[in-house]
């Protein structure tokens, strides 16, 4: 491969895991995990609620473990990995990102839906201020064209953010989706380029293989794919990929293994899988953390949980909206009882 | 002299200064003399122009040189721009009704607590933000039947209707309305949430309140209902466009209620209903002051 950078693993076991778990890591499973990945070797370990920074609530899930013991807990544990948190402007405030660096968060991701960029500009500053290895990170990015998301990361850039990040949230990305998208970004800005996959057409590890060619140098992966949706790219089966591939990187393959099989797959409480609901949320475009809801509230409704994910598409919800689920569920269920 | 109007004038000509002129222009109780902005370019202040509304191109400074211009003054710019412009205009001797998440005076939630001896006197009060206005009631609706421990709020706006003061506050959102839903509404806790959404045609503002109380709220389901009822149609009174989304969803102790707000499409088109929440909360609170400071003015 040209790109001679050195390739930083950003593991997401302990966030966007978190929806996958709804929210439900005990310090211990938290500490274990954190182990177990920093021996593995990557290189940051970003541990919150799903949502980030401020997630925990009735809308999304309440955490079981508070913020504080959640990011302590992980960089306690972590002996040479960094420890990320990930925010949402909206959520999460500068005030948590503060009391976050302060239990010892040295990354942050400052993630906007993908047209709106401008929201993260106080809390990029805030964070580069803080001396923070800080990212911004363009969600749901199937949901613009490539010149589009430029013009947002761009943004990003502007206010200091040192790495952007192609966020495919929804896991919507075709390959050719995230090569055009990684090849503008590498070719216009001068910040680092980050890749951040979901496996739900089944290309996780193969969207981060393009990122990787066209010249991303950070992935996001987590043990056994733990993630929202059908999960994100599992850190093993990349490693396996790319040691193939012979791009070189310092996770150790074994290990990875090891901690998804023995530890990350029996604490999962619905298989990370892709599945007719996961594989919809691809297909349609939602993002990944509305497959428990949707699915909670076709039972309860009475109605096909992929009609409510087709649905929800339709009206172009974006990360953060779950409350629009009952609303749709309801109405499907009425529209079933008059034909 | 009864029917003198009170003058008054908008400093901020975003989306939300240029909705508020279109509502003033409507007032039998304030005359809008002026619009105060920073950028020459500025929509808003050539539409006021246009409507035979004072523009003023150079900030804060040209009220100051004119201080007959106005008793009641209108900030729709940012928290920041109204920390710098509450002491002025204090100075100046006008009253602000703040639209901006600043919080310097206290919040004032019409349908809720706006009572005409609770706000004479005071010389600066705060409208808290759009989801404020939007949710504050229902909390307090249901707060009004059952001890309510926690609420909290996710309001969803378009893009569009966001301009970049709301987009540079959107921390300042979060932390005025959940201290509103305490000190408004009645929650004992509280959390906001904001979600800004680029969908075309663009949405209209929406707003989901989920509640915790402290007894069952299923055990008082008629009353917390018709509370809801109750408060529904006293925000209609000023925002017609005021709904509930989807059906109010109460289970044990815990409460959903969603509500979207249709606008009157006065600047923006009607999904901007975020905009209507406001600035009709701020002209029924203006109404209110004008009426009494009339009272003083003609017993003087």
């Amino acid at each position: 491969m040209s790109n001679h950078r050195k390739i930083v693993f950003n593991d997401v076991t302990l966030r966007d895991g978190m929806h996958a778990i709804s929210h439900q890591y005990t310090k211990e499973q938290i500490a274990e995990l954190t182990k177990l990945i920093d021996e593995s070797g990557v290189d940051i370990i970003e541990a919150t609620h799903g949502d980030g920074l401020g997630g925990s609530s009735i809308q999304y899930g309440f955490s079981k473990e508070s913020e504080e013991d959640i990011i302590t807990t992980a960089v306690k544990n972590a002996k040479r990995a960094k420890i990320g948190v990930l925010l949402l402007p909206g959520i999460g405030t500068i005030d948590h990102l503060k009391r976050a660096r302060e239990w010892g968060a040295a990354v942050v991701r400052v993630a906007t839906h993908c047209s709106e960029a401008d929201v993260s500009e106080q809390h990029i500053k805030k964070a580069v201020d803080m001396g923070m290895d800080t990212v911004g990170f363009l969600m749901m990015s199937h949901r613009s064209t490539p010149e589009e998301l430029l013009e947002e990361a761009k943004k990003m850039e502007y206010y200091g953010a040192g790495t952007i990040y192609v966020v495919d949230s929804a896991g919507a990305l075709t390959m050719d989706d995230t090569r055009r998208r990684i090849a503008l970004f590498k070719e216009n800005l001068s910040t680092d380029i980050g890749f951040h996959g979901h496996n739900n057409l089944s290309l996780g590890v193969a969207n981060s293989i393009v990122a990787l060619e066209e010249g991303a140098s950070r992935i996001d992966t987590s043990l056994a794919g733990m993630g929202a949706g059908a999960g994100n790219t599992a850190t093993e089966q990349l490693i396996a990929v790319m040691n193939k591939m012979e791009i070189p990187h310092i996770v150790d393959l074994y290990k990875a293994m090891d901690a998804a099989e023995n530890v990350m797959k029996p604490m999962m409480n619905r298989p990370v899988q892709i599945d007719r609901l996961s594989l919809t949320l691809g297909y349609t475009g939602v993002y990944s953390s509305f497959l428990l809801f949707a699915e909670r509230a076709g039972k309860e409704y009475g109605v096909d949980p992929r009609d409510i994910l087709t649905k929800i598409s339709e009206m172009g919800a974006v990360g953060g909206q779950e409350d629009w689920i009952i609303g749709v569920a309801q109405d499907l269920a009425k529209e079933k009882k008059y034909v | 002299m009864s029917n003198q109007k009170i003058k008054c004038a908008i400093i901020g000509s975003g989306n939300i200064g240029t909705d508020l002129m279109y509502k003033l222009l409507g007032s039998d109780k304030l005359e809008l003399t002026a619009m105060v902005g920073i950028d020459k370019n500025s929509k808003g202040l050539a539409l006021a122009k246009q409507y035979g509304v004072k523009p003023i191109y150079n900030g804060i400074d040209g009220l100051v040189a004119d201080p007959e211009l106005a008793e009641i003054i209108f900030e729709a710019t940012s928290a920041k721009a109204h920390g710098n412009n509450a002491p002025i205009l204090k100075d100046l001797g006008m009253k602000a009704i703040d639209l901006t998440p600043a919080a310097i005076g206290p919040f004032v939630v019409p349908s809720v607590n706006l009572k005409k001896d609770r706000i004479v006197g005071l010389d600066n009060v705060n409208m808290v933000t759009c989801g404020g206005q939007a949710t504050i009631p229902i909390v307090k609706a249901i707060s009004d039947v059952v001890k309510v421990d926690y609420a909290e709020i996710v309001a969803s706006i378009s893009s569009k209707s966001a301009g970049p003061g709301t987009r540079q506050n959107i921390d300042e959102f979060t932390v005025t309305t959940a201290k509103a839903l305490q000190e408004v509404g009645g929650a004992k806790e509280s959390k906001a949430i904001i979600t800004l959404n680029p969908a075309e045609p663009p949405i209209l503002m929406r707003n989901t309140i989920h509640v915790k109380t402290a007894q069952s709220a299923e055990d008082h389901r008629e009353e917390v209902l018709s509370s809801l009822d109750d408060i529904l149609k006293t925000v209609q009174r000023y925002v017609k466009g005021y709904r509930f989304k989807a059906d109010p969803v109460i289970k044990g102790n815990v409460v959903t209620v969603s509500v979207e707000v249709e606008g009157n499409g006065d600047f923006l088109p009607k999904y901007a209903g975020n905009l209507d929440i406001i600035t009709s909360a701020a002209l029924e609170t203006g109404e209110v002051m004008a009426e009494h400071l009339r009272k003083e003015e003609t017993a003087q």
